[in-house]
């Protein structure tokens, strides 16, 4: 649906994409995942017909963004970063705007509009003008704009910024839903986002596809090592000494700078679960368990890692032969 | 056509949903006026000096054609103001991302945003014909130069609106672009007060350039397709370089 081949975009000397490709199935979702400027906003740009590239094509459903501008575009919804609406026109009217330039025909528009406001959620601010909008409801309006003329393609730059705990998972359940009928991109700097509504992600820094995946996969693989977190009240007894006996166990640390907290770290081998283990040894030592859990990479980890990985070739063609753009490839 | 429509009714929507078209219309109805009254009161004087003289006078020549000449200049002054912001505003704002992500092409937005301006200059005019029936009601002045003299003004109003979209679509500051075009619109003033001064060859060149002289034969009340042209032109031109300018920042990023 979406195909992306050796997309490369210079601003004078700096390069802010280089050599991106990959491809997004029919109704699938694709996290686009990154630090702020890896390129991915400058990459939707591009697939949205905002600006062309320096070199490389890209076709959206099937038309070339660079050839065939206004096909591609009739077929594509775009949430840019900041959601483009004009301050001075009412919910309602802006929406009617953008249904009238996105070639909505006439005799639809009225229910295009309203259909996509409950979907989004916003009907109640229909009257209301863009201007006075909390950020919540911008972006939702943002949201709702992109899905007007129900494009076939969606490209969403972090549809989730802004937004309070309670409408990020709205939002997110109303990607999910739309997958399927729609194809999606959407961009993200948050993990668990990408994990909880992409089937697959790329992840992107500094212009380069770093690795693309599953998020299972991704985490997994990441990951190396599992590493837990307990902590334990046994006053005065050396814990991490016992708990780094344990079979798996392969180092055991003090997670807090106060020795006497009782938190530790324990990491152990990669696919060997040792909580139970852990659990048994804390209650037949008499210590009181007060927390045992798995430590999640954060995103940031994850990065430090996927990007000081040298060499990053393994990583692009490891699980996923689809793609041919990886680092270095 | 559709997608032209659409843009411009957003424009002239946007315009009269703000402050900005009532203080445009009234920065240039209260000028206007004055002009009228004084121009009107000097024909009156006149006039009844003339009646005993038994001589006779033409409202279209001694009060119109003066009273549009001297708006022209004020309409100079207003122009930057309508301009400014048509690309300016949308840069800043981000807006310009959905208009060039939307199935219109360049030429459509750039159309569109050229007769929403125009529609608000229109509105300008329709202001000033009040004054202009005031004149049909107590006395009787000709129609035919006074549509030529309306149409002088559509044309000269394009031309200033056609540069001032070009000078807007450079920036992303509209008041950059306010000062900017005012400035040029300015210079295009003041080069035909050369005309006179210089020598044959460069005062021909300084009058031609001059946007408000090309305006002098329609306030007269004709229609010069010399001029009709050099206003068309200027305005394809403008419109033509914002395109190119437009084109120019997709590829710049």
């Amino acid at each position: 649906m979406i195909e992306v081949q050796h997309l490369t975009k210079r601003y004078g000397r700096v390069t802010a994409v280089d050599d991106v490709s990959f491809r997004v199935e029919r109704g699938e979702i694709l996290g686009f995942l990154g630090p702020n400027g890896a390129g991915k906003t400058t990459t939707m740009r591009i697939l949205t017909g905002y600006m062309p590239a320096t070199e490389g094509r890209a076709t959206v459903a099937g038309f070339d963004v660079f050839d065939k501008p206004i096909e591609a575009k009739r077929r594509t919804g775009y949430l840019p970063e900041t959601p483009p609406l004009y301050p001075d026109m009412t919910v309602r009217e802006y929406l009617d705007f953008v249904a009238r330039i996105k070639g909505v025909p006439s005799s639809e528009r009225v229910s295009r509009v309203d259909a996509a406001m409950r979907r989004t959620h916003v009907d109640d601010m229909a009257s209301r003008h863009c201007g006075k909008l909390s950020k919540g409801y911008r972006q939702r309006v943002g949201l709702a704009q992109s899905l007007l003329h129900n494009p076939e393609v969606l490209i969403l730059d972090e549809p989730t910024a802004g937004l309070d705990p309670k409408q990020i998972i709205e939002t997110r359940d109303l990607i999910r839903s739309l997958a399927g009928d729609h194809t999606i991109i959407l961009s993200t700097h948050i993990l668990p986002e990408v994990s909880q509504t992409c089937q697959r992600v790329v992840i992107i820094n500094k212009g380069r596809v770093v690795a693309v995946d599953t998020p299972e996969n991704l985490t997994a693989r990441l990951r190396g090592a599992e590493t837990m977190y307990v902590q334990v009240d046994a006053a005065g007894q050396d814990v991490a000494a016992i708990l780094a006996r344990i079979p798996g166990v392969t180092r055991v640390e003090a997670a807090d700078q106060r020795h006497d907290s009782g938190a530790y770290e324990v990491e152990s081998e990669r696919g060997h679960d040792v909580r139970r283990d852990i659990a048994r040894q804390i209650v037949s030592s008499g210590w009181g368990l007060l927390e045992l859990r798995p430590m999640r990479m954060s995103l940031e980890e994850i990065f430090l890692q996927v990007t000081t990985e040298e060499p990053a070739e393994g990583t692009a063609d490891q699980q996923d032969t689809r793609v041919q753009g990886g680092a270095g490839a | 056509m559709r997608n032209i429509l659409a843009i411009a009714h957003k424009e002239l929507r946007s315009y009269f949903s703000s402050p900005m078209a009532y203080i445009i219309i009234g920065f240039f109805a209260l000028p206007f006026g004055v002009f009228f009254y004084l121009y009107l009161d000097a024909f009156v004087r006149q006039g009844m000096q003339m009646a005993e003289m038994g001589g006779s006078m033409n409202v279209n020549q001694q009060v119109i054609r003066y009273v549009l000449q001297n708006a022209s200049v004020i309409i100079l002054f207003i122009m930057p103001m309508i301009t400014m912001r048509t690309y300016a505003e949308e840069k800043r704002s981000g807006t310009i991302e959905l208009l060039l992500t939307s199935p219109v092409t360049d030429l459509e937005i750039i159309l569109g945003k050229f007769f929403g301006a125009l529609g608000l200059y229109v509105a300008m005019l329709l202001v000033t014909l009040l004054y202009i029936a005031i004149l049909f009601v107590y006395g009787n002045p000709e129609w035919r130069p006074l549509v030529a003299c309306y149409l002088g003004l559509l044309l000269m109003g394009g031309a200033f609106l056609s540069l001032g979209l070009l000078i807007s679509s450079t920036t992303n500051n509209q008041i950059v672009a306010g000062i900017v075009s005012f400035i040029v619109f300015l210079m295009l003033w003041i080069v035909g007060w050369f005309a006179d001064t210089a020598g044959p060859m460069m005062g021909t060149i300084t009058r031609y350039l001059s946007i408000t002289e090309h305006f002098d034969d329609f306030s007269k009340g004709i229609i010069d397709t010399k001029h009709v042209i050099y206003y068309l032109s200027l305005i394809t031109l403008g419109l033509f370089l914002t395109a190119k300018s437009v084109d120019s920042e997709r590829w710049r990023g």
